[in-house]
């Protein structure tokens, strides 16, 4: 006879002192660990709970200003650093890890329409109502010296927007129409037009740098190659654009903030349809930008929100608004991909998280690893319509809710008269037009 | 440096020139000798050497016996590399890696840790999202190999007992197990003698540490068995019909004449459930802390022991239900019958979710193994039945006990046990997973009372039986999982460790409406309701969005696009897409017709001349 019985050492399993750390064997049979799925779904569930019991998005509200902030620019070395022009013609700068602000000028009389920063970020750019363009140092002026712009470009007209070129001394303005400067020349290097309307705004391509995208009152986008003397094209949609961000990570991607309440993702490639449409918005979208990492783009609205919309959906998976924001007027997202400023009418920017639920600070190894297993539980279960629903849940300020809701029922009624007139005509006859494709009008080239 | 002799070109001797002609160039990070033709010859090329041999190490498969392993299994290497079986790769001290390439893996045991089912395939699947599918499948397998790698760590192995030639283990008695075995093992058998208050039921706590029994007298006692400290003794003066430990050893739930108590580890009453009242069966559900409860009325209660509501009571109508057992796969209550009926119940549920007619008299015991897959019943027909639980619930194997079993218990390793009035015979299969043969049994004890409870306690080689004349715990070598996880059930925990373990299993509760027959139907694709969702928005739309537009030709260069041409282009290709439809069609009918055809060694009908 030959027999072993299972007899276990105490030693083998329990700590020898109260200083050492509990022994814990593990056997990852999967017969030990009974109801793996279910027990995981419940782990992902209270992951999804706690995520909406956590989301805190709003970080600090910088106010200062006598007027509604304008436009805002990022510094392009500095994290802390950000700047902001109003209404009255008022730039000022901001400290963010301080929450204050750290130097004020008056620009312009009238509105700073623009601003934007060197790439080098030793100064920065503001256009005013006042048919101006100012160039400044970032640095405040010493001690006894007058607060005074580097230099100072007379226009003709005014302009309602600048962005500087991403590596060269070069930057681009619009008005009546886009002039491209060398920063050491008192005029433009060559003008483009195509039609006769006022161009909102122009932004450089961040990756082929000679690209440029413009967008006009005359519901317009159009794209121009600086190393040309005439655009390249355009698209002409429904209703008009009010700014354009270009895509940091793929360079033939932008997106477009129109009136209509969407914004339009557009490959550059192929203007007449959109990659996608983003709806959720329910008055004019009035700006947009991209996150560092190119997957998401934040936008500001007339509506009194501001929305997160990832590239590749059609619906935003986040909304911000607080009880005192007005109308949005500007917003950026902050170069660690972490943070989203917005300006508003009512004289205050404003700092958000941009994953509301995100801990900031430190995190020791074991917080970070249960972080990323919710991350992946969530992932993997946010399918399920119990998890789908809380995850989804936001709550809205009643105008917006009741907007929505008014706003659902109007597109259900268009679209149930257009099942019924596809219904009763002859097969072929009634064309079958997609979202996308609804809302281009006509692309030129 | 000086002394150093450098190999001159002008007057080396003749032979030491040969060689020099065949060396090459020799770096200095690479070792002095190098091989020459003869002694290459002589023995084979080392990386011929290694295909040929098994490799002297192996991971150490813990499940199956050490003699009956093959040498020459089938190895499961992840990515064998060209590259390295072309040529071994040095290190700087010119030492040569023994054992290059990845540590092989038997297929079997990555085999258990896989989780996701390939044979199963999604209807309509996009380009995308089969892509997403096969990146999951790919990390499922990495991981799976990873998980079979590290059962190497394991610390401890299973016991076994084996009979020297001709010797049968059935007729080993325990007193000879005792004197083989080492002293701590040996202070686990013992009996205690307890004439006085009747036939005892008992339970093992979820670790194994402790155990808890009641007497039909009256007579509650918890004791850690191992150390065999009394932890409470009481009368509670009415009989006691079944004893369950709740989630941690600190409460007991004790099923008496009336009503159903709930004491804790001092003996202390904390509840009485007037609810459930006349309960004949206890039965615990760890994962859902739900306390299940048969009646005399014929009522099956689940109590939510952490809340302390009544989840769900079912009326079984079928009488008095005294035959209960719990499957520990997937939680769900089997019921046993006088019928001859075995019940599957879940809260979720007013009707049974399957009934299995078992045997021709009433059901006397259900046990069902660890794993789900089978289970055991016997009836008064004096017969005991193995299932199959995975497809249409079939009888694997039966025999014809002389008396027939009143009490079934499964192992951790899938051994069976069975109490026919004073003796208790086990069997033993052959591996964990797969069902006990009842030819012949692995062990047998007589006791000095007529049986009324038996356990396996877990993560010990150990059976508790409960009879007339009080407890005994039975040696039975290889019963119990020699590996425990910390995190589940440590039989070693401290009472930090514990409070830490009751805060996090409360905190993933499984809710009692999940409860099913398949718990990994959470983790897979409702393919009813896609289909039903993808057929409400076409009827919503008016339209299929996903369906592909008739080819349209697009008219070409001028004067070669008449009508005829583009008709005569839109009919070519709408006939290459009917005749792909037609092969496709014909490639799935002989599977078809293979399924329609009639199960092998049917019997021919007569009628059979009439099929076409």
């Amino acid at each position: 006879m030959k027999v072993k019985m299972l007899s276990r050492n105490p030693d083998n399993y329990v700590r020898e002192t109260k200083l050492d750390l509990q022994r814990v064997p593990r056997n990852y049979d999967p017969t030990l660990h009974p109801f793996e799925v279910p027990r995981e779904y419940v782990r992902a569930l209270n992951a999804t709970k706690l995520e909406r019991v956590f989301a805190k998005p709003f970080l600090a509200s910088l106010d200062g200003h006598r007027d509604g902030v304008n436009c805002l620019a990022k510094h392009p070395k500095s994290l802390a650093t950000v700047l902001s022009g109003a209404c009255d013609g008022e730039v000022r700068i901001w400290n963010l890890t301080k929450r204050n602000c750290i130097r004020t000028i008056q620009a312009h009389e009238g509105f700073v329409r623009g601003i934007c920063t060197r790439f080098c970020g030793s100064s920065f750019f503001t256009v005013g109502d006042d048919k101006t363009v100012k160039q400044w140092k970032m640095d405040g002026p010493g001690v006894g010296e007058e607060e005074e712009p580097l230099h100072t470009i007379l226009g003709k007209t005014v302009y309602t927007g600048i962005d500087h070129h991403w590596k060269e001394g070069i930057f681009a303005t619009c008005g009546q129409q886009v002039d491209i400067w060398d920063e050491q020349k008192t005029s433009p290097i060559c003008s483009m037009t195509w039609g006769y309307d006022s161009i909102s705004s122009v932004k450089f391509n961040p990756i082929e740098t000679f690209l440029l995208g413009s967008c006009a009152s005359d519901r317009n986008i159009v794209l121009y190659d600086m190393r040309q003397a005439t655009p390249l094209k355009k698209v002409i949609l429904d209703m008009r654009t009010n700014t354009i961000c270009w895509n940091p990570m793929e360079a033939f991607i932008f997106t477009a903030a129109n009136e209509d309440y969407n914004l339009y993702t557009f490959d550059m490639r192929a203007l007449d349809t959109p990659v996608m449409v983003h709806m959720d918005h329910v008055s004019a979208v009035l700006d947009v930008d991209y996150s560092p990492t190119g997957k998401e783009f934040v936008s500001a609205s007339f509506d009194k929100s501001i929305r997160i919309f990832p590239v590749d959906k059609s619906r935003s998976r986040e909304v911000y608004h607080t009880k005192r924001m007005q109308h949005v007027i500007c917003v950026k997202w902050t170069s660690d991909s972490k943070y989203i400023m917005c300006g508003s009418d009512e004289m205050n920017i404003r700092l958000w998280k941009a994953n509301a639920s995100e801990k900031l600070g430190v995190l020791t190894s074991r917080e970070k690893a249960a972080k990323d297993y919710n991350e992946k539980l969530k992932e993997k279960f946010r399918y399920h319509p119990h998890i789908k629903r809380i995850a989804r849940h936001r709550h809205l300020p009643k105008p917006i809710y009741s907007q929505i809701q008014e706003q659902r029922v109007m597109k259900e009624a268009r679209r149930r008269k257009e099942v019924n007139r596809l219904k009763h005509s002859k097969p072929g006859s009634v064309p079958i037009v997609s979202e996308k494709k609804k809302h281009v009008v006509a692309v030129v080239k | 440096m000086e002394t150093a002799p450098k190999p001159g070109r002008d007057i080396p001797p003749k032979k030491s020139k040969l060689q020099n002609k065949k060396k090459r160039p020799r770096r200095y990070w690479e070792e002095e000798i190098t091989p020459t033709t003869a002694t290459a010859s002589a023995e084979p090329p080392p990386n011929k050497k290694r295909n040929g041999e098994p490799r002297p190490q192996k991971p150490k498969n813990t499940h199956t016996p050490k003699k009956s392993r093959p040498s020459k299994k089938p190895q499961f290497l992840k990515k064998p590399r060209g590259q390295r079986n072309a040529e071994p790769p040095r290190s700087l001290s010119g030492a040569q890696d023994p054992f290059p390439g990845p540590a092989p893996v038997s297929v079997e045991v990555a085999q258990k840790f896989r989780r996701i089912d390939k044979s199963k395939k999604l209807p309509h699947s996009k380009s995308k999202t089969r892509s997403r599918l096969e990146v999951a499948e790919a990390e499922e397998e990495e991981i799976s190999v990873k998980a079979a790698r590290s059962e190497l760590l394991l610390a401890e192995e299973p016991g076994f007992l084996e009979g020297d030639e001709g010797e049968d283990t059935a007729k080993i008695r325990q007193a000879d197990i005792v004197e083989a075995v080492d002293i701590a093992s040996a202070a686990k058998h013992f009996d205690l003698n307890l004439r006085q208050f009747g036939p005892y039921r008992l339970n093992y706590s979820q670790t194994g540490r402790h155990l808890a029994f009641g007497g039909r007298r009256g007579h509650v006692a918890a004791l850690d068995w191992v150390t065999k400290k009394l932890m409470c003794e009481i009368n509670v003066m009415e009989a006691v019909r079944d004893i369950r430990f709740l989630h941690s050893e600190a409460l007991l739930a004790v099923a008496q004449n009336r009503w159903l108590h709930i004491y804790d580890n001092q003996g202390i009453e904390l509840h009485c459930i007037r609810r459930c009242d006349r309960v004949t069966r206890l039965e615990f559900l760890p994962f859902h802390f739900l306390l299940a409860t048969s009646s005399e009325t014929g009522f099956l209660t689940y109590l939510d022991v952490s809340v302390g509501k009544i989840v769900a009571a079912l009326n079984a109508r079928a009488g008095r239900l005294d035959v209960m057992t719990q499957n520990p796969y997937n939680a769900v209550i089997h019921l046993g019958h006088s019928n001859g009926t075995v019940s599957l119940w879940s809260p979720a549920m007013k009707e049974p979710l399957a009934k299995i007619l078992c045997h021709r008299g009433g059901v006397r015991a259900v046990a069902v193994d660890p794993t789900g897959t089978c289970m055991a019943t016997s009836g008064l027909d004096h017969q005991l039945k193995i299932f199959d639980l995975r497809g249409k619930f079939q009888p694997l194997s039966a025999r014809t006990l002389p008396q027939g079993a009143g009490h079934l218990a499964f192992s951790q390793r899938g051994l069976l046990a069975a109490g026919m009035s004073d003796v208790v015979n086990i069997w033993a299969g052959q591996g964990k997973a797969s069902p006990p043969s009842l030819e012949k049994p692995y062990l047998t004890h007589r006791l000095s009372g007529h049986v009324q409870g038996l356990q396996f306690c877990p993560f010990e080689d150990v059976l508790g039986v409960g009879h007339s004349g009080g407890i005994t715990s039975m040696l039975v070598p290889g019963a119990a999982e020699p590996n425990f996880d910390g995190l589940e059930s440590n039989p070693y925990r401290s009472r930090k460790q514990r409070q830490e373990w009751e805060v996090k299993a409360l905190l993933e509760k499984v809710p009692a409406e999940l409860i099913c027959l398949d718990p990994r139907a959470l983790a897979e694709v409702d393919v009813v309701s896609l289909e039903q969702a993808k057929k409400e928005r076409i009827e919503r739309l008016g339209y299929d969005p996903e369906s592909k537009a008739p080819f349209q030709p697009k008219p070409k260069l001028k004067g070669r696009s008449s009508t005829a041409s583009l008709v005569k282009r839109k009919r070519k290709v709408m006939d290459e897409q009917h005749r792909d439809k037609v092969r496709q069609s014909l490639e799935q009918q002989p599977q078809k017709q293979e399924k329609a055809a009639k199960p092998v060694g049917a019997r021919p009908s007569a009628l059979d001349r009439f099929v076409r």
